[in-house]
Order: C-alpha cells, then structure tokens, then sequence
C-alpha cells in the first residue's frame, strides 16, 4: 500500500500531462467546428459522448443528463459497446415469481469470478509447487502481500483464536469486492458493487456467518443470554428487541456503505462530465469538468480499496466481536464461580 | 433533468431485486468454494508453513547461539583451568629446582669441608712422620757422633773439634 502511495504522485503527473495535451488538441479541433455551427456540433458531441460512455440509446439523441447518469448507474439488460454495438442479455424464464435473468451486474460478477478463477489457480497452482525455501515473486509476491495482509492485520487482529475458519470467507469477499469495485473503473464496465441487491447479498453473508460463529461459540443458550445484554429481566422487554435489531444494522450499515460509495463516486464523475455539456462550454470541460472527473477517478481508485478493505475488515470485526467478546465474559464469570 | 433523475433514484437505485440477490448469492458461494480449494488451501498452508519455518529457524539460530555460547563458557574454564595447571607445573618445577639447588650445593659444601678436613689430617700426619724421621735421623747422628768421640781419645781439643764438627755436619744436613 505504501508503495503505492509513493507512486501515487508521480503518476498523477504524468496522466495529467498526457490528458492535458489531448484536450488542447481535440478543444482546438472541436473550436472549428464549434465556430462554424456552435449549436449543432455541441449537441451532437454530447449525444456520442453520452451514448459511447454510457450506452444510452442514441436513436432519441436528446438525453437528459440525469437519465444517462443514472442509466449508466442503474442494472439492465442490455450490456452496451458503444459505438461497437449492444449485447442484449438472455431472459429466463420466472422461478417460483422470481425473475432471475441475466443482467449487466450478473456478467460483471461472472467476469470478477472468472479473473479471480484465472488468477488464482494460477497463484495456487505456484504456491503448490513452491518449497518452503523458495520466495514468492511477481503476481504470486503480490497476491501474497494482500493475502498476508488480509490474514494478519484483518483476521487475526480482528477475531483472535480461530480466525483460520473464516479466513476464506474474508479473502473472498475481500478481492470479489475490490475486483468488482475496480471493474466499475474500467470502460464499458459495470460497476456490481454499486448495486444494492450485491451489496447487500453480501451483508447477509456475513450476517450469517456472524450469528452462526455466535452461536458455535457461546451455544443457543449463551446466544440468547447475550439478546438481554446481561441486564435484569424487567427491562428485557426494552433490551430483546433493541440487541435483535442491532444484529440487523450492522450488516444492512455494511451493504449500504459499500452501496452508497461505489455509486456516489460514478454519479459525481459523470455529474462533472455533465456540467460542460449542460453548459455547452470548452472551457468549462477543460477547466472543471476534466480535471476534477480524473481527480474522482484516482479517488474512486483508492475508494475501490478502500470500500474492499473496509467491508472485509467490519465482518471480521463483527465475527470477532461476535465469538471472542462474550467468552471473555463467560470465561470471567466461570473464574468467578471457581 | 434532475427531477427525472430523483425519480429514477426512487425508482429503481434502491429497489429490490430478488434474481440479482440470487445470482450474487451462487456466484458468489460458488466462487468462495472453488477459491478455497484451489487458492486458500495451498496459500494459507504455504504461509503457516513458511511462518513455522522462520520460527523454527528463529528458534533454531537462538539454539545454536545457546550451544556456542555454552561451549564457549566451558572453553574459557578449560583455559583458566589449563593456565592454573600450568602454573602449578611451573610453580613445582621451580620449587624442585630450588630444593635440588639447595641439596647440590649443601652436598658439595659438604664433601669440600670433608676434603678439607681429610686433606688437614693428612697433612698433619704427614707432620708427624716427618717429626719422627727427623727425630730418628737427630738420634742417629748424635749416636753417631758419639761414636766418633769415643773412637778418637777424649782430650779437651779433640772433643771440642769433633763437637764442632758434629755441629758442622748438622748444620749442613738441616740445610
């Protein structure tokens, strides 16, 4: 992570210099064109520019800003490549009044899984055949570093003694999370995790995993125990339904946040774009809109780790409070008794 | 251009949908079980592994430096030891040379004073031989002189002559 800081700077630098050339050209070349019929030549940049970002349908060509923004955000069924085209994605059949069709966030998944898949077999695959003597390198050494971090710094320190039961769970969630997150950055993706539905599927698995680490570790009765907060039974009435819905906001917290996050920064980067079309000006998209949007770009680069960490690092929070916390209390009352 | 965008918000940002949740669910559980078989399982033994192998090599530099340490100590008191033997050696050696010294000379002192007392009665019975051989050879010239004096008619002269030269005669032979 610190090297990437490091880096950080003198990379900005660079894309900077190389965007800011680019706009100078094209500004310069679009000027001509503006000149000679400023109307039409802004419209009809903003119907490509909004159609190749955000695979509207261009047929209409007159687009409110807020409805390709949020076309952009939202699921559908179409996955767009403009200008190569659209994909129209299959329906299935309803199961049980369900609609399970495919959508644009399902392939995005289904793409996350398949690098993931890729990747890791790879890396497993090295570590398999690895010595103990032999140093990791390359994209092993890197996955290692996050692995290593995710195991230490996250798990360990977060749940204590057996926290290798729920090692897998967080790596995975941990780097389906980030690959979705970073997919969302690239062109023509989509971005998953910015969808409520993932997110909070998400959650739930780690609401389960929690009340289930809860209850292996304390048994039902140790559990239940726990719902009274250890007060005295007249303000159970209070206390029982105050504990069962905070077991419930921890994860909904987790599923919103990440929600909330990826979406907000993809709305703020196409809101900036917008401005300049909305305002039909060159100077404000080379002023604003281009600079700030590439700002939030490099933003949402850090968010995406950030968002990833941040979810892995509250389930394991959550597993850890659930399981260690109460066998400290129970561990003390049991020193008590004796 | 908002408006429609808040409407859209409300329509459909938030809004549940029950397949997408189905999909992320299967997707998600089939990713996290393949992972653990193919990546998580070898990485995170790897890693305990190597963990394990830094600590027993840890564990096993403090050994070793236990151990050198130890021989060391036992070294240094086979040295010191080695350094008292030593100069105890020496110590004895020069107490016996000492002790021999002291024997030899006391030895020879001896035999020198038993030399000198032999040689002093040697010489004092040579002393004492010589006395009487004198003694014998003083008898036998005044028997011999008397000899003479008996031989020659005792007159006064011829007495005193022969007396003289008997004197002569001793005179002579003593010297």
């Amino acid at each position: 992570m610190k090297r990437l800081n490091v880096l950080h700077p003198k990379s900005l630098v660079k894309v900077m210099a190389i965007l800011v050339a680019l706009l100078v050209n094209t500004g310069g070349f679009s000027g001509v064109a503006a000149a000679q019929s400023p109307e039409a030549s802004a419209e009809v940049v903003s119907g490509t520019v909004a159609a190749s970002e955000h695979g509207a349908p261009s047929a209409h060509g007159e687009e409110k800003a807020g409805d390709v923004i949020m076309h952009h955000v939202f699921d559908s069924n179409i996955f767009a490549f403009h200008p190569f085209g659209e994909i129209e994605l299959p329906k299935i059949a309803p199961v049980a009044g369900i609609d399970i069709s495919i959508t644009k966030h399902v392939v995005m998944m289904w793409l996350v899984s398949a690098i993931l898949l890729v990747v890791f077999a790879f890396v497993g695959g090295k570590y398999k055949k690895m010595t103990n003597r032999q140093a990791p390198k390359g994209l092993t050494n890197a996955v290692e570093a996050l692995v290593e971090f995710i195991r230490l710094d996250v798990a360990k320190s977060n749940i204590g003694h057996g926290y290798e039961k729920h090692l897998p769970y967080l790596l995975t969630v941990f780097f389906f999370i980030l690959l979705c997150n970073l997919l969302g950055l690239v062109p023509y993706g989509a971005t998953a995790t910015g969808n409520i539905n993932v997110t909070l599927a998400l959650a739930t698995f780690t609401f389960f995993i929690t009340q289930v680490a809860a209850l292996k570790a304390h048994g039902l009765k140790g559990f239940l125990v726990h719902l009274t907060a250890g007060t005295h039974w007249s303000l159970w009435i209070i206390m029982i339904p105050i504990e069962v819905i905070g077991l419930f906001t921890k994860p909904f917290a987790l599923a919103i946040r990440l929600f909330a996050n990826m979406t907000a920064g993809h709305i703020v980067i196409l809101s900036l774009i917008f401005i300049s079309f909305i305002l039909k000006s060159y100077i404000v998209a080379v002023a604003v809109s281009v600079p700030f949007s590439i700002f939030i770009y490099l933003l949402e680069l850090f968010v995406a780790f950030l968002q990833a960490f941040i979810f892995t690092m509250l389930s394991a929070l959550f597993i850890g409070l659930a399981t260690a916390h109460e066998g400290h209390d129970e561990l003390a009352a049991e020193v008590a008794h004796h | 251009m908002l408006t429609s965008g808040v409407i859209l918000l409300q329509a459909n940002l938030l809004s549940p949908n029950p397949g997408l949740i189905f999909w992320t669910a299967v997707t998600f559980v089939i990713v996290l079980l393949i992972l653990k078989k193919i990546a998580w399982g070898p990485i995170i033994s790897a890693l305990e592994e190597r963990e394990k192998g830094i600590q027993s090599s840890i564990d096993r530099a403090h050994q070793a430096k236990d151990e050198s340490e130890a021989i060391l100590r036992k070294n240094r008191e086979l040295l010191s030891k080695a350094d008292a033997e030593a100069d105890k050696i020496i110590r004895e050696g020069k107490e016996y040379a000492e002790k021999l010294r002291s024997d030899i000379t006391g030895k020879a002192q001896e035999e020198s004073k038993k030399m000198i007392a032999a040689a002093l009665s040697s010489i004092e019975q040579e002393k004492h031989r010589a006395l009487d051989v004198l003694r014998n050879e003083v008898a036998d010239l005044a028997v011999m002189g008397a000899e003479k004096i008996i031989k020659n008619a005792l007159d006064a002269d011829m007495q005193r002559k022969i007396v003289d030269s008997m004197l002569q005669d001793l005179s002579t032979k003593r010297n």
